[in-house]
């Protein structure tokens, strides 16, 4: 088990990372998601011990190992560049760590030859790591992180220099690589649906902080404040500004919205609702809905998906519709909203419908 | 003419465009024609370029009386007798010899110094490092002769004076910050992802450097070493004057050599044919590298 205990870290006078604590299980899979610049890869550098924090404490199964050098830890780390020893042959690289051990002969390789086996590397065990496609490359990275068989392995925005298919497939891949070994499992990413795809745990980041740690799916569907809800949105959160009087939101020059069931015990006052994008549908939804009207600004059309920007109520909100949709600009939409899908967020972005639900 | 009629035929619509392909073969011809001569330059830039080189092999094969005596393009009568004079005449060759050895000696010391340098300037961020960097390069602004004084006034006092390290020493003072330049780039282009890798996969410093890194800026070392051995090859002054006889390197004999019988020009040639060959040799061994080198592994 890994721990990580009110973790700050200062580079220049800047907080990179602030007051973090998260405890990740052996066996779990879990994701850190969080804009560039967030803190991930800081966040990782510090679970790895290649960084110092500034004050805090990082904890393997409670043995306090803040100090101990990265050699002598047991961890494997995969950057997003894809990094090997160019100087070295494939075959070199993944028995590097077990070389470095001083494993016999015989068990190097044969754990080289069943790590190059499932990455689909044997015929090029003797190339050169440079000689190799990108995909190559990183899946030599990745074997290298299996034969050491660590008890932490960090994947820092592993697959965000493949191309899409690639990506698809090593996605696919790697939670069943790792899971079989027992080790606390991070991966890095900035993509929402990335996070979503892989399941697990996930930790939301936002300028050096954890803003939430849980299910994935829980952290998805019920986030606990704006900023959470806006990290795990992509395309971009709809928000707007209401008021509550009672059982309605009022939008200013606008329609009033309902309040969703679970917002029932919230004070009146102002607050921020926020709509995933494809919570919107230009179709009647089969549950209760409310018809609101838009202007259509910009249709993206992304294959078998439209992204149909609308202007509603002086703000621009993203609807994210099923199939192809063409509308000029200026076109008036009818689109539909669930009740149960509009979060509720109070005036410090504290979810005012998950706090409602948890009393 | 026949052949064009009958590709037009054959052609019909596509008649204009090949028209004008055929306008573009003829100009281009032409040029060609223009340029018949386009070897001249070369020719005469290689020619300027060897003309010395040639005329010190001339000679070097020639007898005095004939280089004194007639202007001969080759030599009439070849004699390697030059040659078999600094072979044979331990004053002569035991300069080639002082010279390799402060030359070799100071590019392992220059070249040994700079890796650690380097590696903390690319790798590393400390109070001041830009200002140092820069500074490491002044030294070698200034001309040798600078130093020539206070480098005889110091060895003097350590009883250094005419031995090898003395001026292995002195000339580390240019190839150092050389060295760490040179090496700095090679180093930057090394992603630092890669020491990390190396330190998570369990690798201790040195053993990280000798096998992981090095091999990665084998071409820098080779580089450097080249630069910091050409130098002290050719370095003449500072050289002279920390050593009197026992350390004589050969550039300082072939300015002595005007004996009671007048200059032995056959024998200078030899000893100056015989000088050009080790930077020849180690140029062919890092020809690939060297125009690297010279952006200081910026490239």
């Amino acid at each position: 088990m890994l721990e990580i205990r009110n973790v700050s870290t200062l580079v220049g006078g800047r907080t990179h990372i602030d007051g973090v604590s998260i405890n990740l299980e052996r066996g779990t899979l879990n994701v850190l998601l969080g804009p560039t610049l967030s803190g991930k890869t800081s966040l990782m550098r510090l679970m790895a011990g290649l960084d110092r924090p500034t004050s805090g404490q990082v904890l393997v199964d409670g043995k306090d190992v803040t100090g101990v050098p990265v050699q002598k830890r047991n961890v494997a780390m995969v950057y997003q560049q894809f990094i090997n020893y160019p100087a070295m042959t494939v075959y070199e690289n993944i028995a590097s760590p077990l070389r470095v051990a001083g494993k016999d002969k015989g068990a190097i390789d044969k754990a080289v030859r069943d790590a190059a086996a499932l990455l689909k590397l044997t015929p090029y065990l003797d190339r050169m790591p440079l000689s190799l496609s990108g995909g190559q490359q990183q899946r030599t990275a990745l074997a290298r992180a299996i034969v050491k068989n660590a008890e932490l392995v960090l994947l820092d925005e592993p697959l965000a220099n493949l191309d899409y298919k690639l990506r698809e497939e090593l996605r696919a891949e790697l939670p069943r690589l790792f899971a079989a070994t027992g080790a606390v499992f991070v991966y890095a990413t900035t993509e929402p649906h990335e996070a979503l795809l892989l399941g697990g745990n996930t930790a939301t980041l936002s300028e050096g902080r954890i803003t939430q740690f849980g299910p994935t799916v829980d952290v998805f569907r019920k986030p606990l404040d704006l900023i959470t809800a806006r990290t795990f949105a992509d395309p971009p959160l709809n928000t707007l500004a209401v008021q509550k009087v009672g059982t309605r939101l009022e939008i200013e020059d606008g329609p009033a919205l309902p309040l969703p069931p679970n917002a029932n015990g919230t004070a009146d006052g102002s607050y921020t609702i926020a709509i995933q994008p494809h919570h919107l549908s230009l179709s009647t939804p089969a549950g209760e809905a409310i018809a609101l009207k838009g202007r259509v600004s910009i249709v993206e059309i992304t294959g078998s998906e439209s992204f149909v920007h609308l202007d509603f109520s002086g703000t621009r909100w993203v609807m994210l519709a099923h199939g192809i949709h063409q509308f000029e600009q200026g076109d008036e939409v009818t689109f539909w909203l669930e009740p149960r899908h509009i979060m509720v967020f109070d005036a410090y972005g504290r979810a005012a419908t998950s706090l409602a639900e948890a009393a | 003419m026949n052949d064009t009629v009958s590709r037009v035929n054959l052609a019909g619509t596509a008649a204009p465009s090949l028209a004008a392909s055929d306008k573009l073969a003829r100009s281009m011809r032409r040029r060609g024609d223009e340029s018949r001569f386009w070897w001249l330059v070369p020719l005469l830039y290689i020619l300027f370029l060897m003309l010395p080189i040639y005329w010190l092999m001339n000679m070097s094969f020639k007898t005095n009386q004939e280089i004194l005596g007639t202007f001969s393009l080759w030599p009439q009568s070849p004699t390697l007798r030059n040659y078999q004079v600094i072979l044979t005449d331990p004053s002569w060759y035991k300069g080639y010899i002082n010279s390799i050895i402060y030359v070799v000696m100071n590019t392992v010391i220059a070249v040994t110094a700079a890796l650690p340098a380097a590696y903390a300037f690319s790798r590393y961020r400390f109070l001041g490092d830009k200002h140092l960097f820069f500074w490491l390069l002044t030294n070698r602004m200034a001309p040798p002769a600078v130093f020539a004084l206070p480098f005889f006034q110091l060895y003097s006092a350590f009883g250094l004076i005419d031995t090898h390290i003395a001026v292995a020493l002195a000339h580390c003072l240019f190839n150092v910050p050389l060295a760490v330049w040179i090496l700095e780039g090679f180093m930057s282009g090394v992603p630092k992802e890669i020491d990390e890798t190396a330190y998570i996969d369990g690798y201790s410093f040195p053993r990280f450097f000798v096998k992981i890194f090095m091999p990665l800026i084998a071409s820098g070392v080779g580089v450097a070493a080249f630069f910091c051995f050409m130098f002290s090859w050719v370095e003449l002054l500072l050289a002279r004057t920390l050593t009197t006889t026992e350390a004589k390197p050969i550039s300082a004999i072939m300015t002595r050599t005007v004996s009671a019988s007048g200059l032995d020009w056959g024998v200078l040639a030899a000893a100056g044919v015989l000088t050009i060959i080790p930077g020849a040799l180690v140029i062919w061994f890092v020809r690939n590298y060297i125009a690297k080198g010279f952006a200081l592994g910026r490239v």
